[in-house]
């Protein structure tokens, strides 16, 4: 019983860090590019430019946090 | 072959050489403090422990679940992955966070295991230096394969499922532990030659342009060009990394850091 909690530990601690790791908000940004991608997908033209630019928006900001943080 | 087999060919190889080459460190510290033998059988069982589960997870995923909710799923998972790396890869490139330094890790790991031979003591620590298994050898060679090819496994299962290549995906992955291990093999003392970061960047580019290309593609947007819009994304992102890169030189250390390292407060 102790083995099988410790090796889920593991799994959800792989998880943790895998998902969220040093940069939890490049985590949330991938969520709300998701939420973004499922709600414009018939926007045509508008949700080709606006997607990246949600992820090219997060990935300073995680940089920028990220220099602080040095 | 489209552009995005070949973009997904050159991701899975750029990232499985980089996540190689961290753990041929561990083995080559592993082989030379105690003995090849244990290291390499190590290694051997962590890489059969890696291709089973790319079988045993990618080949169901990519059969059973609907490709659009794959689409998406996988694409935010690439995209975890590949901004995390793209952030580490600016923050070194200029100068905020330290680089990866295999030199220093292949001493510590070589220090540490000899430390370990030396308190074992005797007839034991000297076993593996004539050709008997090791398990402290095995165990830290295993590790080291298995974790960081842990990430290589996700790549593979994760571009290989969503675009319907998931054999191109695994051979392009071995293909670069090979190469990795022939090089390594010639120069095991020069892996810290490796532009590791640089191969880190290109990686985290082509992962991310994957990503949000797939979000797109599983919840219904259609790309203009199709597939072509894979290097679009490519080159916007390259973009973004080098604008970032050069900035983040130009504005310099953060007040914090120079506070903390006793430099002028103001």
């Amino acid at each position: 019983m102790t083995s099988i909690v410790r090796a889920l530990g593991a799994f959800g601690r792989f998880w943790k860090d895998f998902l969220i790791g040093e940069a939890p908000e490049l985590f949330l940004g991938t969520l709300i590019f998701v939420g973004a991608a499922l709600a414009l997908h018939h926007h045509g033209y508008v949700a080709v430019v606006l997607l990246p630019l949600i992820i090219v928006a997060f990935l300073g900001g995680s940089v920028f946090r990220g220099r602080a943080k040095s | 072959m489209t552009t995005s087999t070949v973009v997904l060919a050159l991701a899975v190889f750029g990232a499985s050489a980089v996540e190689m080459v961290e753990a041929l460190t561990i083995v080559a510290a592993a082989g030379v403090s105690r003995g090849w033998r244990s290291a390499l059988e190590g290694t051997v069982a962590a890489a059969l422990v890696l291709g089973a589960l790319v079988v045993a997870v990618g080949v169901p995923l990519a059969r059973l679940v609907p490709i659009n909710v794959l689409r998406v799923v996988i694409g935010a998972l690439l995209l975890v992955l590949g901004l995390d790396w793209l952030r580490k890869a600016v923050l070194r490139a200029s100068g905020h966070m330290a680089l990866h330094d295999e030199d220093a890790i292949y001493a510590r790991t070589v220090a540490d295991l000899s430390g370990a031979a030396a308190t074992t003591g005797g007839a034991a620590a000297g076993s593996w230096r004539h050709g008997r298994r090791d398990a402290t050898s095995f165990t830290v060679a295993f590790k080291g394969v298995f974790l960081e090819g842990m990430e290589v496994v996700l790549i593979v299962i994760t571009l290989g499922a969503s675009s319907g290549h998931l054999a191109l995906a695994a051979v392009a992955a071995v293909a670069a532990a090979v190469v990795v291990s022939i090089i390594g093999y010639f120069v095991a003392r020069q892996l810290s030659e490796v532009p590791e970061n640089s191969m880190k960047l290109a990686v985290g580019i082509m992962l991310t342009s994957f990503g949000v290309f797939w979000v797109g593609e599983g919840a219904g947007l259609h790309w203009p060009g199709s597939d072509l819009m894979i290097l679009v994304l490519v080159g916007v992102f390259a973009m973004t990394a080098a604008v970032l890169s050069f900035a983040m030189r130009r504005i310099g250390p953060s007040r914090q850091t120079v506070a903390v390292h006793g430099g002028p407060s103001s």
